[in-house]
């Protein structure tokens, strides 16, 4: 049975359309991203789940029951806020018993409950503090443990780390994954950070402009994008897009250069494509081509070193390339060398509809 | 440039500080302790010149005096109006406003309508009102003048609470949504809690507001509730004025003020400072 089933939802603020036509089903245990740039919905889409906003018009079902028009307490939700949402007059205890004790849970019950949240998010010695006395990561353990101290069918999650700092903010991810592998609830997290949603996700779902553009696995939607905006929204450094005219073996490059598929693809040669190439799938040339790579000289115009890897942009078919080599591959501007694509993993795109072919 | 070191221009400009808070303080604190000495002297302190600037020996007469003629009493009414008008005030004044600030009640002008029934000048409406009340057997009542001081207060509680409801975090009561509180018990258990300075401070000032009026007690009250500042004019005549009982009175009357923002200090200076006006 799915927790979440959404059929044909729509949202208008006035005149602005921000849901368009959404129908998702999650099932039972599973970690489901929404995830997208800002204003693509997603947010709304989440809001509308929890009930904090109504729906213009489709259905919102929760653990098979249709909540559309269900009160938020309702629902047999809990939520986790971007900005914690802690009741500043009451301390950690108290934050997190609010759910259990607006239910009217009996003390014991509340007592057991907050204690075993609290030792799973390594905050019980935290629990007499207040609010203001605590550091964001803190804070945010709190909203967390505010929210599993619940029994809720789904577990909401609105952009819960974007006010952390960037080591924090990936010691909590691990804490969210770990805390749903030993829940197995399911779980809807929203975020605009495609870091985020693929080291969380079970399921991936992909907004833009209030529609959902793809959804599938991190992997499928990183390996087989459907779309040019999903290709380049998903990995980093970005997917780089070069303009090409399809040729009969493959691809050709507004310098000249002559890349083969290996694969066939529908392609009419002479067509106008944009070719799509993944910078983790660009090496140096190495003693031997690999089975559908192509070598291409180039010159390198710079290079940031991430520790293990080094970003290297580099001049191609009309535009900058950035590829991905490992640490000590190329270490200076103006280096001419020659590099390895992955033929294998490009992708192309139809520049009119922006579909991958 | 001062040639002095610069510790010692300091040490000079604070002295000088000092003694301009100083003069201030004793020009806009000597009528309060002339009041206060007053009502503690003798028939004859009173009138001695050159002035006594301290009584010889505080005695109690001037009050006795109020308490055994029963004129004591209308500090008494004039407690029971500001107190129970207030605690309506702020309760229907306080869910208003929340109307208002989450729900957009009656949008933007509402509010704006609201705040400009306070500028009327209470003195258009007293006489029309008599009139009224005297229809309605409502004048010289409690239930009448609660209900008259709720109703004038009501435009400023819902003014001032709207504007601390919004400085509010949606969130929080977004949150209290999801855990399973009614709107009520988000009004109660987190709004409340959280205005809770600004719901003191603008308590104070409505209570302050009942407890200084003067024009409708005069009007719509007789005998029954004759409120405290009704009471002193009284002491006015025609002949002479009465000073001891003056003051008696006054003091009386300043009492349960000072002291309500003595406790509330805490509260009004956050609940001022809050930035609740805004537009």
């Amino acid at each position: 049975m799915s927790d979440l089933k959404i059929t044909k939802l729509h949202k208008h603020y006035g005149a602005f359309h921000a849901v368009k036509g959404i129908d998702l089903d999650v099932p039972e245990g599973e970690f489901t991203v929404l995830v997208g740039p800002s204003g693509c919905g997603k947010s709304t889409l989440l809001r509308t789940i929890a009930g904090l906003e109504e729906a213009s018009s489709g259905k919102v079902e929760i653990g098979g029951r249709d909540v559309t028009w269900a009160r938020p307490r309702d629902r047999d939700i809990a939520m986790v806020f971007q900005n914690y949402a802690l009741y500043p007059y009451l301390n950690v205890k108290d934050n997190i018993a609010f759910g259990l004790r607006a239910r009217k849970f009996a003390e014991p019950e509340v007592e057991r409950r907050v204690t075993r949240a609290a030792e799973m998010l390594g905050i019980a010695h935290l629990l007499a503090r207040f609010p203001r006395e605590l550091s964001g990561g803190q804070r945010q353990r709190v909203a967390i443990g505010r929210a599993i101290v619940r029994d809720a069918i789904l577990y909401l999650f609105d952009e819960p780390l974007s006010n952390l700092d960037a080591q924090l903010r990936d010691d909590m991810r691990v804490e969210i994954k770990r805390l749903h592998q030993e829940m197995g609830r399911t779980m809807i997290y929203v975020t605009h950070d495609q870091i985020e949603a693929m080291t969380l996700a079970d399921r991936i779902v992909l907004l833009r402009d209030g529609m959902i553009e793809q959804q599938g696995s991190p992997l499928d939607l990183f390996e087989r994008p459907a779309t040019r905006f999903v290709a380049g929204f998903l990995g980093s450094p970005k997917m780089n897009f070069i303009p090409a005219t399809a040729t009969a073996s493959g691809v050709k490059l507004t310098d000249g250069t002559e890349l083969a598929l290996p694969a066939a693809r529908p392609l009419k040669p002479g067509q106008a494509v944009v070719l799509g190439l993944r910078p983790q799938y660009i090496a140096m040339a190495g003693p031997t081509l690999a089975p559908g790579h192509a070598r291409v000289p180039v010159t390198i115009e710079l290079v940031q070193p991430t520790g293990s890897r080094v970003q290297a942009t580099m001049p191609l078919g009309g535009t900058s390339i950035v590829a991905e080599l490992a640490a000590h591959d190329v270490s200076r501007p103006g280096e001419k060398t020659e590099i390895d694509i992955d033929m294998t993993r490009a992708v192309i795109i139809d520049p009119e509809t922006e579909k991958v072919l | 440039m001062s040639a002095l070191p610069f510790h010692r221009r300091h040490g000079t400009r604070l002295a000088l500080r000092y003694l301009i808070a100083l003069v201030l303080v004793v020009i806009f604190v000597f009528p309060v302790y002339w009041l206060f000495i007053i009502s503690f002297k003798t028939p004859d302190e009173i009138f001695a010149s050159p002035p006594v600037w301290y009584p010889q020996s505080i005695q109690f007469a001037n009050y006795r005096v109020l308490f055994k003629d029963g004129d004591a009493a209308t500090v008494g009414n004039s407690l029971i109006l500001a107190s129970v008008s207030t605690f309506f005030a702020m309760i229907l004044g306080t869910m208003a406003a929340y109307s208002l600030a989450r729900f957009k009640t009656g949008g933007e002008n509402l509010a704006v309508w609201i705040i400009s029934q306070r500028m009327m000048p209470p003195v258009a409406i007293v006489f029309p009102l008599f009139l009224l009340y005297v229809w309605l057997g409502w004048v010289d009542t409690y239930f009448g003048l609660i209900l008259l001081y709720t109703a004038f207060s009501l435009p400023y509680v819902i003014w001032m609470m709207r504007g601390y409801i919004e400085d509010i975090p949606l969130e929080l009561e977004e949150s209290a949504l999801v855990d399973g509180c009614t709107r009520w018990e988000v009004l109660w258990k987190v709004v409340l809690p959280m205005a809770r300075s600004g719901l003191f401070a603008t308590a104070v000032f409505t209570f302050i507001f009942a407890w200084n009026d003067f024009l409708f007690a005069l009007v719509l009250t007789r005998t029954e509730v004759t409120t405290y500042t009704v009471q002193v004019t009284h002491y006015f005549g025609g002949q002479s004025n009465f000073w001891a009982k003056i003051a008696a009175m006054s003091v009386l009357g300043t009492i349960p003020v000072f002291f309500t923002v003595a406790v509330m200090q805490r509260y009004l200076v956050r609940g001022i400072s809050m930035g609740a006006v805004k537009g």
